[in-house]
């Protein structure tokens, strides 16, 4: 029953958020405020990440191929296909649950335990709407970016990694990732993103909202937001997957 | 004016708010005393729509907000200024920021009127040279100011205060009260503050509304408040008044 509860109360918050904005132009302001706050401070990360996975995954790719059998092209494909099907697309969306949500859940969560919020409501302000829809354009707008930019890092990782320990030559490597390449597992991927983006800006923004309490439940609430949310971007990651793929 | 009737409200089934009416003037302090967890706040959040009441009717100028719909309402709330506990200030904007918050969200001023207003609203409050500091950099005496002056700013018929002079010290907290009143006053405006000190009561109340356990026990004058027989309200006048003994002797 409180799973219906919560998913019940979820989509209410979500009919409040995409009500009608008292003024537009703040809202706009609050955008690019989020945007640099949420996106544009996640790009170090994404790219730190991103440049030693896909070093890592060249290795292991080399390693499991090293049977002479196998071109050695298909290190650079395994490892561009892994990045573009999964780890910059879902990988990076359960990090970024981590930061990002974390990050959204204590600052609202803060905000309603120290009345700001009710002060809002007092005012007339729409605070679901003033405080979480610039969020999810935001993290929506910002997540098929930092995806791109995870893929061409994580390639650049595996460019610099591969020939450096002598797993694979540069020549070899270049080849393999242009090799037999699907443009549709981009889009696949870039879809999935925009979902993955509307759910980590979404749920922990729900869990921030209706906490109670004081410090201790906002701290609390960010971690069941990064639990739930990591849960749900599986979930949808199963079910694009079948929908999209197969 | 603002006039309750029969407000009941329970939360999951115990019962918080049981038939209380009463009546708050325009250009007076009215207020709701009483002591900690006897349903004072959630009293006034009940007045202010930000909790559903049961049953019962919160009027404000013959406006019934139990009955309006949420455009009224909201049109409603920017006629309302509200003090909270801890002042509520947004941690994010700096304390000009905060006050110029609701003209920029409802007025369609020039910023030239803004920055005129919001000067004028913190003069007013006796905020000077702090402006451009976070809520973070002021003591808690100036964010309460800083909370009036945002209550301020749209030119309210009606002001709320929830225990604005809690975690102060004396001296701050009489400044507080009595700017209140002056505001009050000066604005011709309806004023309700919630709070357990006895010493605000009687520097600024007129007309005090007591609760206790969730129930409306006595409701008078503050000239009235000490000659009472009624029993609930002595208990607290005497808590009040051991306190104030203990605070003068170790202060």
């Amino acid at each position: 029953m409180k799973f219906f509860f919560h998913v019940g109360r979820y989509f209410n918050m979500l009919h409040r958020v995409f009500g009608r904005p008292e003024r537009l132009r703040i809202y706009i302001r609050q955008l690019f405020h989020e945007i640099d706050g949420l996106g544009v401070n996640s790009v170090g990360i994404v790219v730190i990440i991103s440049l030693f996975i896909g070093g890592i995954m060249t290795i292991q790719f080399a390693y499991s191929m090293s049977n002479p059998i196998y071109p050695t092209t298909l290190v650079g494909l395994g490892t561009r296909d892994t990045l573009i099907l999964e780890f910059s697309s879902t990988m990076l969306a359960l990090i970024m649950a981590g930061k990002i949500g974390s990050n959204i859940t204590s600052e609202i969560g803060s905000m309603k335990v120290t009345e700001q919020i009710d002060s809002l409501e007092v005012m007339g302000v729409n605070s679901a709407s003033y405080l979480i829809l610039p969020k999810i354009i935001a993290v929506v707008f910002i997540f098929p970016f930092l995806f791109i930019l995870s893929v061409f890092c994580g390639l650049l990782g595996g460019l610099f990694t591969g020939p450096l320990v002598g797993v694979i030559s540069v020549t070899n490597y270049l080849e393999g990732i242009q090799y037999l390449f699907e443009p549709y597992y981009v889009t696949f991927s870039l879809i999935k993103s925009l979902f993955f983006g509307f759910l980590v800006a979404s749920v922990p923004a729900y869990f921030g909202y209706y906490v109670q309490g004081g410090a201790l439940e906002v701290g609390k609430a960010s971690t069941k937001a990064v639990v739930n949310t990591n849960i749900l971007i599986l979930l949808f990651d199963l079910i694009l997957t079948r929908l999209l793929l197969t | 004016m603002i006039e309750i009737r029969n407000i009941i409200k329970s939360f999951d089934g115990i019962q918080v708010l049981d038939n209380i009416s009463a009546r708050f003037e325009e250009g007076q302090t009215n207020l709701i005393i009483g002591q900690s967890g006897s349903g004072k706040t959630v009293l006034l959040k009940c007045i202010l729509g930000l909790h559903e009441v049961d049953s019962g009717n919160v009027m404000y100028d013959d406006r019934d907000l139990t009955r309006m719909n949420e455009k009224t309402r909201k049109s409603l709330r920017q006629e309302i200024g509200m003090v909270f506990q801890g002042g509520a200030l947004f941690d994010s904007l700096t304390v000009e920021e905060n006050v110029r918050f609701p003209l920029d969200m409802f007025t369609y001023q020039s910023s030239k009127e803004k920055q005129h207003r919001v000067d004028f609203c913190l003069d007013h409050v006796n905020i000077k040279g702090a402006h451009q500091l976070h809520p973070s950099e002021i003591s808690g005496g100036m964010q309460k100011r800083v909370a009036i002056a945002r209550a301020i700013v749209l030119n309210p018929k009606y002001l709320f205060c929830d225990e604005p002079t809690s975690g102060l010290d004396p001296e701050t907290a009489t400044r507080i009260d009595t700017l209140i009143q002056e505001i009050t006053r000066e604005f011709k405006i309806t004023t309700l503050i919630n709070t357990h000190d006895l010493n605000s009561v009687m520097e600024i109340g007129e007309l005090v509304l007591f609760i206790s356990e969730g129930k409306k026990c006595w409701e008078g004058s503050k000239e009235d408040l000490l000659t009472s027989p009624n029993a609930e309200l002595n208990k607290f006048i005497f808590a009040n008044k051991l306190y104030a003994h203990f605070r003068g002797k170790t202060s």
